[in-house]
């Protein structure tokens, strides 16, 4: 699954999707909202998310990985609005028989969710001068 | 024929808007433009991708009266 949230990502909750009773591996990615960017102090974060096209490129994603590697369980959240520093931002986790497929599908989903998704990060910054902006790398 | 613009991240604070309906009569690529001339979008077509009706489509796409346009600048999730 892909999805969309606008609340805190529970982890635990998440976790608990990936128990099966074949899996040998579970892989997971956790990004969180760090103190800098870029040399700026950030102070505040904010994910926009055209979520029609989000969820939909999304599943792709996952469909990709399971055509890729052979997973018994794929999760993957992503929040949008107002964040802290510190909360997470995403959460990838994938449980596979294997530690190497485990860990290379958990890559390429959150690798390819930060190019292909069609989800915006605008960061606030610590210091006065700086204005906020939309990040377009 | 008309069509509605859903602008997203720095395209809707140029734009002042989230949405508008819009003349796209000469398909997607002059409609950007014009749009561009209009809101002082500052980011080149060439780095952008466009949706329609909730999907990625080629810019020489053919359009119809009612449609859904979302253009898509570089993302920045994760």
């Amino acid at each position: 699954m892909f999805a969309l949230s606008d609340q805190p990502i529970d982890a635990a909750a998440l976790r608990t999707r990936l128990e099966h009773p074949t899996a040998g591996a579970v892989c997971v990615f956790e990004g969180v909202v760090r103190d800098h960017n870029e040399g700026r102090a950030v102070s505040a974060l904010r994910y926009e998310a055209y979520a029609e096209l989000a969820l939909r490129e999304g599943a792709r994603l996952v469909d990709e990985a399971r055509a890729r590697w052979p997973l018994l369980a794929v999760a993957c959240v992503h929040r949008t609005g107002d964040l802290a520093l510190g909360d997470l931002a995403v959460w990838v986790g994938v449980a596979a028989a294997h530690r190497a497929a485990a860990f290379e599908a958990c890559r390429f989903l959150i690798d390819e969710t930060k190019v292909r998704v069609p989800i915006w990060k605008h960061e606030a910054y610590a210091d006065g001068g700086a204005p906020s902006r939309w990040l377009h790398p | 024929m008309r069509v509605r613009v859903r602008y997203f991240a720095s395209l809707r604070d140029a734009a002042g808007r989230d949405e508008e309906q819009v003349e796209a009569g000469a398909g997607l690529a002059a409609l950007y433009a014009a749009l561009a001339e209009r809101h002082c979008f500052t980011l080149p077509r060439e780095r952008l991708r466009v949706a329609v009706n909730g999907e990625f489509t080629a810019w020489d796409a053919p359009l119809a009266a009612g449609d859904e346009v979302v253009f898509i600048p570089p993302v920045s999730g994760g």
